[in-house]
């Protein structure tokens, strides 16, 4: 059972993840660089374990490769998920 | 020119609480951290010394590790600026077993919902040697840094084998010491099925009621450091690490080999090491496990090796405050050691109150005993001995 996608529903999911793997959520927003929040290939498979969970969307290491901000992935996540 | 390798810091996470004054002190004064049959260290909390982010990474063996390091460091008058070159500075961390709670969550996950639920942290969570990188990660080292794998001698050997390291001149400074997290499911299971822990929940070592070990978990933590470098940038010496010896029974798979022969030549070695005799032992912090088996052979061991200073020498076990800490038990004894001397009094062995045939060694019962040797430093040995028939053994003098 997944759940419906909605640009929303996968911002909260994926800021929600973040703050699970430790970043803090006053640290968050679409334009913050992976990089400046400390976000290394391994919290990036742990996220990508949380939105497959969520949305049923299978997000690869190539898939990720490329992206640098938070809103990037938000946007990945949307369009793997249409 | 001989290298001599001294200690400027030392840490400590036990059952105790927190810190090695903790450990030290409490002990000294006949308290034990041992509840309800084991010896968790309830005090520690990880955030006191890590980020969400870098607890959620480490098994709690390797947080305790960090937060052990992070006050031997400390003590050791280092800052941000390290006083080496870091490529200088080692990282030896010992284990008995590594991150078993992380393992048993994983293998949870896995036949619960399959591969895919797996976490890409499980291997850095588990892997024995997670503590030491997790330090060097920390503080910036670049020298000989791995884990010691080698049962309950993993601690001893650390030390051993970081002394060597710095004697033989390929590092200035080494962190180094033992940690252990392994109070899971499937190791109190495991131990209880080999009839190695307490049934009764009490470590009474060499008592005539012994029943087996009690499980603890903690970190130990020292900073080694050659002693005319430490001299030079003015660091406090607490202690020296004279000597030490290593063998293997190369006998059984658990039990100690009964006379304790291969443990008396490592107590010999490590005192030849030092360049003492039998004579100048003022202190024997033992293994003493409380088990049956342990407390015997270790006593045989002891007259073996010291001959008739065995009857003399004051002999006590931390593991009667503690319980035994596996893989960390040897680093964290090593610090009460270097307290012990430095206070000039030896911890008792808590809940000692029948002899045996044969145990009568001084075994320190009831309260800590002052030691006495004019204003010269004292010496003292600590013993650590693991499953597989491994025998370390340290000489320590401060």
């Amino acid at each position: 059972m997944t759940t419906e996608v909605s640009t929303d529903k996968v911002e909260e999911t994926i800021y929600d993840g973040l703050v699970e793997l430790g970043t803090e959520r006053s640290a968050l927003s679409r334009e913050a660089t992976l990089e400046s929040l400390d976000i290394d290939s391994l919290d990036l498979v742990e996220l990508a374990q949380i939105v497959e969970d969520e949305f049923g969307v299978e997000l690869r290491g190539d898939d990720v490769k490329d992206v640098r901000t938070v809103g990037e992935v938000i946007e990945l996540v949307v369009a793997k998920a249409g | 020119m001989t290298r001599r390798v001294v200690i400027t810091g030392v840490g400590a996470i036990t059952p105790l609480g927190v810190g090695s004054d903790a450990l030290v002190g409490r002990w000294s004064a006949g308290e034990c951290g041992i509840e309800d049959g084991v010896g968790r260290c309830r005090e520690f909390d990880p955030l006191d010394s890590l980020s969400r982010k870098e607890a959620r990474r480490l098994d709690r063996f390797a947080q305790m590790a960090i937060a052990a390091a992070a006050e031997a460091i400390a003590e050791a008058g280092i800052e941000a600026e390290l006083p080496y070159p870091g490529h200088r500075i080692g990282c030896v961390i010992g284990t008995g077993i590594g991150g078993l709670p992380s393992l048993e969550e994983q293998q949870g996950k896995l036949l619960e919902s399959g591969p895919k639920a797996v976490s890409p942290l499980a291997v850095p969570l588990m892997m024995g040697n997670a503590a030491a990188a997790a330090v060097a990660m920390r503080h910036g080292l670049h020298g000989h840094t791995y884990g010691v794998v080698s049962a309950c001698a993993a601690g001893a050997h650390a030390l051993g084998d970081a002394s060597r390291i710095i004697r033989a001149g390929d590092a200035d400074m080494v962190i180094a010491g033992g940690a252990e997290a392994a109070i899971t499911g499937v190791a109190s299971a495991a131990f209880k099925a080999m009839g190695a822990t307490s049934a009764s929940g009490i470590s009474r070592p060499f008592d005539a009621r012994r029943d087996g070990f009690v499980m603890g978990e903690g970190a130990g933590v020292l900073v080694l450091e050659e002693a005319e470098a430490a001299a030079a940038r003015g660091a406090e010496v607490l202690g020296e690490l004279r000597g030490y010896g290593a063998t293997c029974d190369g006998f059984h798979l658990t039990a100690p080999q009964p006379e304790g022969l291969e443990a008396a030549r490592a107590i010999s070695l490590a005192l030849a090491d030092a360049g003492l005799s039998a004579t100048d032992v003022d202190y024997v912090n033992a293994h003493g496990t409380s088990t049956p088996l342990n407390d015997r052979s270790e006593t045989m061991a002891l007259k073996l090796a010291l001959g008739e200073r065995a009857a003399d020498v004051p002999v006590s076990s931390t593991k009667s405050a503690v319980g035994h800490l596996l893989g960390a038990a040897g680093a964290v004894e090593a610090i009460a050691t270097v307290g012990a001397l430095r206070n000039r009094l030896a911890p008792p062995t808590l809940g000692w109150g029948e002899a045996e045939a044969d145990l009568d060694l001084d075994y320190i019962p009831g309260a800590a005993r002052p030691l006495e040797n004019g204003d010269g430093a004292l010496v003292a040995i600590s013993n650590s001995f693991g499953f597989g028939g491994h025998n370390a053994v340290l000489c320590l003098a401060a």
